[in-house]
């Protein structure tokens, strides 16, 4: 066991392409973590779409071992955190699970959207941070004014960031010196006492199972113990523990302030939710860690393959995704338009997308995405109440007495520069304002929205007219009354019910021509010209008309092009899979998503 | 005597247009006499394989063929009329450049028998002509089309038009003038932007402004088939206006189905051998070409085509011209018919399909509820 006082645990803080990935490899690189013919580049990140999307989605840490100018060999622990609003819970957890963070912008860019996000989760979890310039030899490089501009827009003392160049090499030892000297040590842990845990992330291992990420609070974890989870109230025997380097190693065990892996046989992701505390059966500490959520989805939307063919492959693949993912959901759904699919939820828009794009990908299932939406409650004329997860279920208008939406408490930082736009935002999405103060130049706006006007696009928003400067959490408040009504979408007179929504009454109107000036871009001209409506019940409130297509022919076609004219035809054939056909329309799948999306 | 058109293809250029997708190069030189000899000896290994066939027409294509010494057009055409039987009234269609240098080797085209010219004006304005990268001027162009007309009984000549910022009311003018110059036969191409040209990429970098939207592209249509109209000159094809009798024959030939051969690089040939359509399809590297020629191997690849491909060709094909298809020709039961008739856009005439008027412009989504 390590001594609390030689144990350091943080996180880095950076915005995409700012080199969190980078300057961790020099860490483990140079406190000989990694073996130097082992040494990859990224070695934490893991999935393809973390990557490229420059999110992690799943909390990754390493254990590095460094001796310190004081002469001490300190236990240094990083986690990697996720870093989107959608999994803001998620995050909230790994920052709780450290004591101190390093705050890394690139010297030539400036400090981000995604840095203040995340930075203020970390002075939420008490943090002490210490910025790091990287990229200092660049030409461009400015750090005296970067550093400034952290001071500015975030509120923290920057005169003494570390400069470095986690490309060259270039300051990484000062960088090592920092944590040790002006990160804290964990801020307490009896060995003694109870064991108390906090579940970090788990992820499943298709050849070990599910493995647990765990920080140690106070007591010990060693193999053989029998845990308890003391919100799901699972109990397991520990088979294994360990520390990662970053490959796992398995340790004897895990004591106060530690990081590392447990491993107990644990069939499902889902039986391990972040944020839980685990403790020993026989002996249980008397309360559990603060702050726990159970992760439950609050967007839903019908996902259909393509091919009706690729029904049970989509089936067998959203199984083993579930497994590993706790807060999605998936339930089998029927459409007139669509045929057989299924009705998913997620925790927001990009946790949607993530598991969209992975289905696409690494199972190779072409997929039609229907409106997202949320949970809304039915209190029928009978008393009874139910629970509307797809507005094709909508019932008769007749028979509801009320329609209950879920509201949240959302939270907005951002410079006062752009705080009018953020307002004006709000306002148009039904927000009500509960509170608004200043910090420097930084405005914090509160309100109280209605989900539905947020689970959409209202991050990508807020990102536009606040050029990303502003950051963004939300949680749950419970349900309130409005006047819902469901809108539908007639193309060609017929009913398309993949395209129908709930909507607020008051902004029926503007829903329903903004969709269907949107599908008039969306859906390619055909023969004939085609009205697009939209209706509450049976009345019309929008419409608007696709005109015939009138011109669509090669203009020169010899004996030479007979061939490829040929080639184009079959290419044709492919695209058409591509579409839905209603009646005489076909409507292109992305429509189904794209046409919801609000420029205003 | 089963007849049969013969196109040869010329690949040289003196510079690359920046809409064209052609198989065409600029070289500093060409060694005529070797290009003479692969085309002799090309004809020769044809008419070996295929011995009892009248020739209707031939067609000289480029690139440029009027860069073509006469002697070696007249070694071509000999070479055709002592392997194979020439029909009484063949057409023979030589592509030629509208400048005063290739004017000058009409006369050698005409003693060498070639009694059609298709001219590629390209456009009757001397800013559109530079921006198509054209070498003439449209003066010059006039002037080689007068001693054209002077030379050869029939004279054809191409036009580009959809040109970026070509308004209606400038098309119209245009095309009056052009209607004007009494030719019998026009091609009126919609400038189409091709992947892999000059043009391609600039769209693709954003360039090229001013193009015309469907919606104006429309409209230009409408105005070239009521002018050529009028004018006495209608489509018979997509882009093809004649006066009546005065239709390509060769051209034809690919529209409804014919057999044709084709000789040079890159060339294609449809030939129908013991009732199965064979498609041909020559190597295009020009050198390449040449030196297969000269190694008597691998010139070309020979694919027999399905039943079902020869049908839906016949019919992409067919349809282009007015005549349309009979469809008791092809083995092929096309899709939609009930509903397309309905909206109007193709007519049924006993067992011929045709488009309509309405349904002309839209050959491409027609043929797409026909076959897709």
């Amino acid at each position: 066991m390590t001594e609390l006082a030689h144990i350091r645990n943080f996180s880095i803080v950076a915005h995409i392409d700012h080199g969190k990935s980078t300057l961790a490899d020099r860490l483990i690189q140079l406190t000989g973590t990694v073996a130097e013919r082992d040494m990859k580049e990224q070695l934490l990140d893991a999935m393809d779409i973390e990557r490229e999307r420059g999110i992690t989605i799943k909390a990754n840490t390493v254990r590095i071992e460094y001796p310190a100018r004081d002469g001490h060999t300190y236990v240094l622990n990083l986690i990697d955190t996720p870093g989107h609003v959608d999994f803001a819970y998620e995050v909230s957890r790994s920052m709780r699970a450290v004591e101190g963070s390093l705050l890394v912008v690139d010297a030539s860019q400036g400090v981000e959207a995604q840095t203040l996000a995340n930075v203020y989760t970390a002075i939420e979890a008490d943090h002490e941070i210490v910025p790091v310039l990287n990229k200092v030899d660049l030409p461009a490089a400015e750090p005296d004014r970067v550093a400034e501009q952290i001071e500015d827009v975030i509120g923290i003392e920057a005169h003494d960031a570390v400069h470095i160049s986690a490309k060259t090499g270039l300051g990484i030892p000062e960088v090592l010196e920092a944590i040790v000297t002006r990160l804290p040590p964990p801020h307490s842990g009896d060995r003694a006492a109870p064991l108390k845990a906090m579940l970090v992330d788990s992820k499943y291992d298709a050849y070990l199972g599910v493995i647990v990420i765990v920080r140690i609070i106070d007591g010990v974890l060693k193999k053989g113990d029998r845990i308890r989870m003391m919100k799901t109230g699972g109990t397991y025997d520990v088979d294994d523990v360990g520390v990662y380097r970053p490959a796992m190693t398995a340790a004897a065990e895990l004591g106060p302030g530690e990081i590392g892996y447990l491993n107990a046989s644990i069939k499902q992701v889902r039986d391990t939710r972040v944020g839980d505390t685990i403790t020993h059966e026989k002996r249980p500490c008397d309360a559990p860690l603060p702050g726990f959520k159970p992760s439950i989805p609050v967007v839903f939307c019908g996902l259909f393959p393509v091919d009706a063919n690729d029904f049970n492959d989509m089936r067998d693949a959203m199984e083993k995704l579930a497994l590993n993912d706790a807060s999605f959901t998936f339930e089998m759904e029927t459409s007139a338009a669509l045929g057989f699919g299924f009705r998913c939820g997620f925790l927001g828009l990009l946790h949607l997308e993530v598991i969209r794009d992975r289905l696409e990908r690494e199972y190779d299932i072409d997929l039609i995405t229907t409106a997202p939406s949320v949970i809304y409650h039915i209190h029928q004329r009978d008393g009874t109440m139910t629970e509307l997860h797809n507005p094709a279920d909508f019932p008769d208008p007749g028979t509801i007495d009320r329609v209950e939406e879920p509201r949240i408490k959302a939270t907005i930082l951002v410079p006062d520069d752009y705080l009018g736009d953020v307002l004006k935002l709000c306002q148009d999405r039904r927000g009500i304002q509960m509170d608004l103060t200043y910090a420097g130049s930084r405005a914090m706006a509160v309100y109280d929205l209605p989900l539905n006007e947020v689970v959409f696009d209202f991050y990508d928003r807020l990102k536009s007219v606040t050029k990303g400067y502003a950051s963004f959490d939300y949680q749950m408040i419970g349900y309130r009354e409005d006047t819902l009504v469901k809108m539908s979408i007639l193309v060609n007179d017929e009913p398309v019910d993949a395209l129908s929504m709930m909507v607020h009454r008051d902004r029926a109107e503007m829903r329903g021509r903004a969709m269907c000036e949107k599908l008039k871009e969306l859906i390619p001209r055909h023969m004939f010209k085609i009205p697009i409506q939209a209706a509450i019940g049976g009345r019309v409130i929008a419409r608007e008309t696709l005109s015939a297509m009138r011109k669509d022919v090669t203009a020169k076609c010899y004996g030479g092009d007979a061939t490829r004219k040929k080639k184009l035809l079959e290419k044709q054939k492919a695209g058409k899979k591509k579409m839905r056909q209603f009646g005489k329309v076909e409507i292109p799948q992305e429509a189904f998503i794209n046409a919801l999306k609000m420029d205003g | 005597m089963r007849r049969i058109a013969l196109y040869v293809h010329w690949p040289f250029c003196q510079a690359k247009c920046p809409y064209c997708d052609f198989n065409s190069h600029v070289v500093r030189q060409v060694d005529q006499a070797a290009w003479r000899d692969a085309y002799a000896s090309e004809i020769k290994r044809y008419s070996s394989n295929i011995p009892e066939v009248e020739v209707g027409s031939i067609f000289f294509g480029g690139g440029t063929p009027s860069l073509m010494e006469a002697e070696t057009v007249a070694s071509v055409i000999d070479g055709a009329q002592r392997a194979w039987r020439f029909a009484n009234d063949v057409e023979i269609t030589l592509e030629a450049n509208p400048t005063s240098v290739e004017a000058g080797r009409f006369r050698g085209y005409r003693a060498a028998g070639v009694n059609r010219v298709s001219m590629g004006i390209q456009a009757l304005d001397d800013g559109d002509l530079a921006r198509l990268g054209r070498l003439h001027s449209v003066s010059e162009a006039r002037a080689a089309f007068d001693v054209a007309q002077e030379t050869f009984g029939r004279v054809s000549f191409d036009l580009i038009y959809a040109r970026q910022d070509q308004s209606p009311a400038a098309w119209e003018a245009e095309l009056t003038r052009a209607l004007g110059m009494a030719a019998d036969h026009l091609s009126l191409y919609q400038l189409t932007i091709e992947d892999g040209t000059a043009f391609g990429d600039r769209l693709a970098r954003g360039g090229l402004a001013g193009l015309p939207d469907e919606d104006r592209a429309a409209d230009l249509w409408d105005i070239t088939q009521n002018l050529t109209e009028a004018a006495g000159l209608p489509a018979y094809e997509v882009s093809n206006h004649a006066r009546p009798g005065a239709e390509s024959r060769h051209n034809l030939t690919y529209w409804t189905g014919g057999d044709y051969i084709g000789i040079g690089p890159g060339a294609h040939g449809r030939v129908t051998q013991d009732g199965t359509r064979h498609a041909t399809e020559a190597l295009s590297a020009p050198l390449a070409w040449l030196f297969a020629v000269q190694r008597r191997t691998g010139v070309e690849t020979t694919a027999p085509l399905t039943p079902r491909d020869a049908a839906e060709e016949r019919l992409m094909m067919g349809l282009r011209v007015h005549a349309g298809v009979d469809l008791r020709q092809i083995d092929y039961r096309p899709r939609n018919l009930d509903v397309l008739q309905e909206d109007g856009l193709i007519e049924l005439d006993g067992p011929v399909l045709r488009l309509s008027r309405k349904g002309r412009p839209l050959l491409n989504a027609i043929l797409r509820e026909l076959m897709v």
